[in-house]
């Protein structure tokens, strides 16, 4: 399969410190790559060098035109959407407003409400809380709500920052479930950041290790899962 | 009971124009918790630039409109050009260059137009508009103005996909960027949006003061109180809360009116309308920091 996400040497940097020493990564077209680590591995600024929101060099491919120097809101209209780490809920906005405020970059109305709906498939919740504001909701509904808006994007590649944080285990499954739902009936390919190892490599294709701002190794996610020397040493399972 | 009523009115018509200062003021906070000390005199700058076109022939409304689109331009490049490259600066240079922006253009005001004191006229038919012994017809042009302004930025925040952009980027910078909104683009047209309003209330409030460069000072700390009475980060409060201290000066003012005719005692009237807005701001800080209809925001730290 074609990479739609080549990153080449990423370095990123938080005023002074470097926090990431170089990383390469691919993410299939139509594939779903996780990215695993423990706390500072630098999963988190990838994500976030990838949408130019820390200072960074390199070189980031996407689907074949380089992103470097774009800004983030740039970066977004090559229908790349980033699910945050902690959500990224607008509060004081209703759910309805939070999903369409996805859509701004798009002037279809017909394809927007269809959108709306086609998101609501996925999560009945958000639609029984449509009017409610969303600072209100529980915090699986506002993960859902996170995952719900990036879908308003029309995203080619999802970049999601723990999307288990924070959960009750069932909400967990469920959220991933959908998720790979969206990866098999939409085609949307995912980069995947995540401490929860296990339930990142049942989900992913590829697995790329991070430790202190490199890769230190990378394999198919079945090939991971089973090395037990990998999961020991890195993955604390 | 005419009296009252006459109060009343003349309140409503005053606190109109503090709704759409306050509104002004609480646009930019939103988005950038500051408050624009500078927004009165360049509402004040505004009105003449309406009165420059009108000496140039212009009608009113022509000058009106014309007045209210170079004033939403003027403060878009004024948040473009000073503001944004200031954007990571601490609060006390900004707070230094709006007191700055407001010794300019009160400066260029007076060196362009002079400080002599201006009449300016009132758009509204003298007969066959207002109502006769309650409201006269300036003051009921105005609230039915500054309403139909308020009413249309309603409209625009709460239904367009533009306001929502902008509302987002007011609430969460960060993720409206994630969405593909143009944040920097969204706060110049919030300074657009908060220099059209104050023109307007410039423009409608320019009859009853007169104009002058110094006409705008004691309605944007009267504004000021609204924002804050109403919660200063709650524009549909902040508008009610100007209307609020508009109607509350006059009435304490009438309050006071009637005592001295009763007693003979002056206690409070006309000259301490400035003192009762101060007090309900010094009241509102003290016993409710967040406002009637705002809340208490707790950040984490």
């Amino acid at each position: 399969m074609a990479a739609l996400l080549q990153v080449k040497d990423l370095k990123a940097y938080y005023g002074q410190t470097q926090a990431l020493h170089g990383v390469s990564f691919e993410v299939a077209d139509g594939g779903i790559t996780t990215l695993l680590g423990a706390n500072g591995a630098g999963k988190t600024t990838t994500l976030r060098a990838i949408c130019n929101m820390v200072r960074n060099e390199g070189s980031i491919q996407f689907d074949g035109k380089s992103l470097a120097g774009k800004a983030t809101e740039e970066v977004v209209r090559q229908r790349i959407a980033h699910v945050p780490e902690g959500r990224g809920t607008f509060t004081t906005l209703t759910v309805e407003e939070n999903l369409r405020i996805a859509a701004y970059t798009r002037g279809d109305k017909a394809g927007i409400s269809q959108d709306l709906e086609r998101v609501f498939a996925y999560f009945p919740r958000l639609k029984e809380r449509i009017q409610q504001q969303a600072g209100t909701l529980s915090g699986g509904e506002q993960q859902m709500l996170a995952v719900a808006r990036a879908l308003m994007l029309r995203p080619r590649l999802m970049l999601l920052d723990e999307p288990s944080f924070g959960l009750a285990p069932l909400i967990v499954q469920e959220i991933f479930r959908i998720m790979r739902r969206i990866n098999s009936e939409e085609k949307v390919s995912m980069l995947l950041v995540e401490q929860n190892a296990a339930l990142a490599l049942d989900l992913a294709d590829y697995a790329y290790v991070l430790e202190t701002g490199g890769v230190v190794m990378a394999d198919k996610a079945s090939v991971v899962k089973s090395d037990e020397n990998i999961r020991k040493s890195y993955l604390g399972y | 009971m005419e009296q009252f009523f006459q109060q009343l009115a003349s309140g409503l018509a005053n606190g109109a124009i503090y709704a759409c200062v306050a509104l002004a003021l609480v646009m930019i906070y939103v988005s950038t918790d500051h408050i624009n000390f500078a927004q009165g005199e360049m509402a004040m700058f505004s009105t003449y630039l309406s009165w420059q076109l009108m000496t140039w022939g212009a009608s009113f409304w022509i000058a009106f409109i014309a007045a209210v689109a170079l004033s939403f331009l003027l403060g878009l490049i004024i948040e473009r050009a000073i503001l944004r490259p200031l954007h990571s600066a601490p609060v006390l240079s900004i707070v230094v260059v709006f007191i700055g922006l407001l010794a300019i253009c009160n400066a260029v005001a007076g060196a362009i137009w002079s400080y002599l004191i201006k009449e300016f006229p009132s758009p509204f038919p003298k007969t066959g508009f207002g109502i006769a012994g309650l409201i006269g017809p300036h003051q009921l042009g105005v609230v039915v103005v500054t309403l139909v302004v308020l009413t249309l930025l309603f409209f625009f925040f709460r239904y367009t996909p533009l306001g929502l952009a902008m509302r987002a980027a007011a609430q969460n910078p960060q993720m409206s960027r994630l969405v593909g909104v143009r944040v920097d683009w969204m706060l110049a047209l919030g300074w657009g949006l908060a220099a059209a309003v104050g023109a307007v209330a410039g423009i409608m409030v320019a009859h009853i003061v007169y104009l002058d460069p110094n006409m705008m000072g004691g309605i944007l700390l009267y504004a000021f109180a609204g924002a804050l009475v109403g919660g200063i980060g709650n524009p549909g409060g902040a508008v009610l809360g100007g209307f609020i201290v508009g109607v509350l000066e006059n009435m304490v003012a009438f309050a006071g009116n009637q005592l001295e005719k009763a007693t003979g005692v002056y206690i409070i009237g006309n000259g301490e309308k400035l003192t009762v807005a101060l007090i309900i701001v010094i009241t509102v800080l003290t016993l409710r920091p967040a406002g009637l209809f705002g809340r208490v925001v707790v950040k984490r730290v």
